[in-house]
């Protein structure tokens, strides 16, 4: 299969990218591994590719004023195999490694896997419970978003055509800090069927996210409420259990109906607070 | 509009104007007749395209060869020296870790980066690196004895040095 033919342009920084990303029908390559298959299926045609794969300051990982910056261009890999990540958020180490599988992980990136919003993606529900902000830059300049503003239904982010996922930026979290990142794959894209996500703080305040569920990964503020605070037992996972998924258009597909995935959501609920119980 | 593309393919330097769409397995198999990297799905599903660039196991299905200038390339035709097989080829040989040998270059390539990073790796990390790897005919009992094979001749190598 191949795609249709566009113009190509490979940029070295992030003020080139900006520049050339002022035209219309153009699209941002990272590691291609969403778009590249969608191009050559023709479900995208985009006129122009700006390739951001040799930007190096967007690859770095570093500790900075108390947050872990993760630059949009690290890989799934460059997160999984990173000590500062494994130190601080053990959850993105043991995400990264379900995502697809070791080929990809080398070349998919966070920026395009958070850009793409594809509903069963694995980063979305991971920056989500750890209440991550998005640092974007366009023509208009930079800005900063909360990752539970950013998803905003299926394939739909935020971001404006022209630009620029940048980093993403997570506060350290206390010692103490448990993290985990349950993921029922689908058996042969590795995609979530369903996965959820969970922070939980010393003080017992407890971020809870799913991704593959509905049409935009999600925070679970019903089930945060039900077990935040509370010693995690049989009594309080039960009563998360209930109270999550509450409001959601819970999907359905070839893979997984309805009520389904929405048990097996649950479940997943219920084996993530189960791994983070002290 | 065509590219210029400088690469290093088994130790080779490379230039070709390519047009941005070519993908780099189409690169490798039809500009350099290297035809040891097949396509299977296409799909960047099945891994009989893995090969690496820059040390890292990649299907170069789902990569234009422009993503890949200024890299080094390497392909189940580099990884055999003067003649003599790779570990992992002599596993493969040795422990009949294939039947039509269609999915083994990828296999190997797989494998290949797997004990870059873990040289003892346990059954386990072996089948959890060759996930994304299918093999229609072995059932994967013997891929797994043929890394496992490679990873012990290279433990063995390594002591006589
Ligand atoms: C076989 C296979 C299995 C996979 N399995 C999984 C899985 O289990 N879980 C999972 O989460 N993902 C999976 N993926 C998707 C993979 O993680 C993708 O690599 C990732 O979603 C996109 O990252 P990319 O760098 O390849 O982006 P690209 O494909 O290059 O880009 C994707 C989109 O994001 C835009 N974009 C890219 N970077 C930026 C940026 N910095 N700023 C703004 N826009 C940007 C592009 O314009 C494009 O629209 C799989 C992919 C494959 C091929």
């Amino acid at each position: 299969m191949i795609p249709v033919a566009f113009d190509y342009e490979k940029v070295k920084t992030v003020e080139e990218a900006i520049a050339a990303l002022s035209g219309d029908d153009l699209k941002i390559l990272a590691g291609g591994h969403s778009l590249i298959p969608a191009m050559k299926l023709r479900l995208s045609r985009p006129g122009k590719l700006i390739d951001i794969g040799g930007i190096t300051a967007l690859k770095d990982i570093k500790e900075e004023d108390g947050e872990i910056v993760i630059g949009a261009g690290a890989t799934h890999a460059d997160i999984m195999y990173h000590n500062l990540i494994r130190t601080h958020l053990p959850f993105f180490t043991e995400g990264a490694a379900t995502i697809g599988d070791m080929q990809v992980r080398n070349w998919g990136t966070i920026g395009g896997s958070l850009a793409h919003a594809d509903p069963a993606a694995d980063w979305p529900a991971m920056v989500l419970a750890a209440d991550a902000t998005i640092e974007m830059q366009g023509v208009k300049g930079r800005r900063n978003i909360k990752a539970t503003e950013f998803f905003t239904g299926l394939f739909a982010t935020v971001l404006e055509p022209n630009e620029l996922i940048t980093a993403v930026r997570i506060a350290i979290p206390p010692d103490g800090t448990k993290s985990t990142y349950q993921k029922f794959a689908q058996p042969a894209s590795r995609f979530a069927l369903a996965a959820c996500a969970v922070m939980r703080f010393p003080d017992g305040r407890t971020n809870i996210a799913f991704t593959g569920v509905g049409d935009h990964a999600f925070r679970d503020t019903g089930a945060e409420q039900a077990i935040s605070g509370k010693a995690i037992d049989d009594a309080s996972v039960e009563a998360a259990m209930l109270a999550a998924l509450q409001n959601v258009d819970v999907m359905s597909d070839h893979y997984a109906s309805e009520p389904y995935r929405r048990h097996l959501s649950k479940v997943y609920l219920k084996k993530a607070l189960m791994a983070v119980k002290s | 509009m065509s590219t210029r593309i400088n690469v290093t393919v088994n130790g080779l330097q490379y230039s070709h104007m390519v047009e941005p769409r070519l993908l780099l397995v189409n690169y490798l198999r039809d500009v350099l007749r290297l035809t040891g990297t097949h396509v299977g799905c296409d799909t960047s599903s099945c891994g009989a395209c893995t090969i690496h660039v820059n040390g890292k196991a990649t299907k170069c299905c789902t990569l234009l060869a422009v993503q890949a200038d200024g890299c080094e390339i390497t392909t189940i035709e580099g990884l055999s020296h003067n003649g003599e097989l790779h570990p992992l080829q002599e596993g493969f040989n040795e422990c009949h870790g294939l039947q039509c040998g269609f999915c083994t270059p990828g296999m190997i390539m797989m494998a290949a980066d797997l004990l870059q990073h873990n040289p003892q790796p346990t059954e386990e990390s072996i089948r959890h690196a060759l996930e994304g790897n299918f093999c229609r005919c072995t059932g994967y009992q013997n891929i797994v004895k043929s890394v496992q094979y490679a990873a012990e001749k290279m433990k063995m190598s390594e002591a006589v040095h």
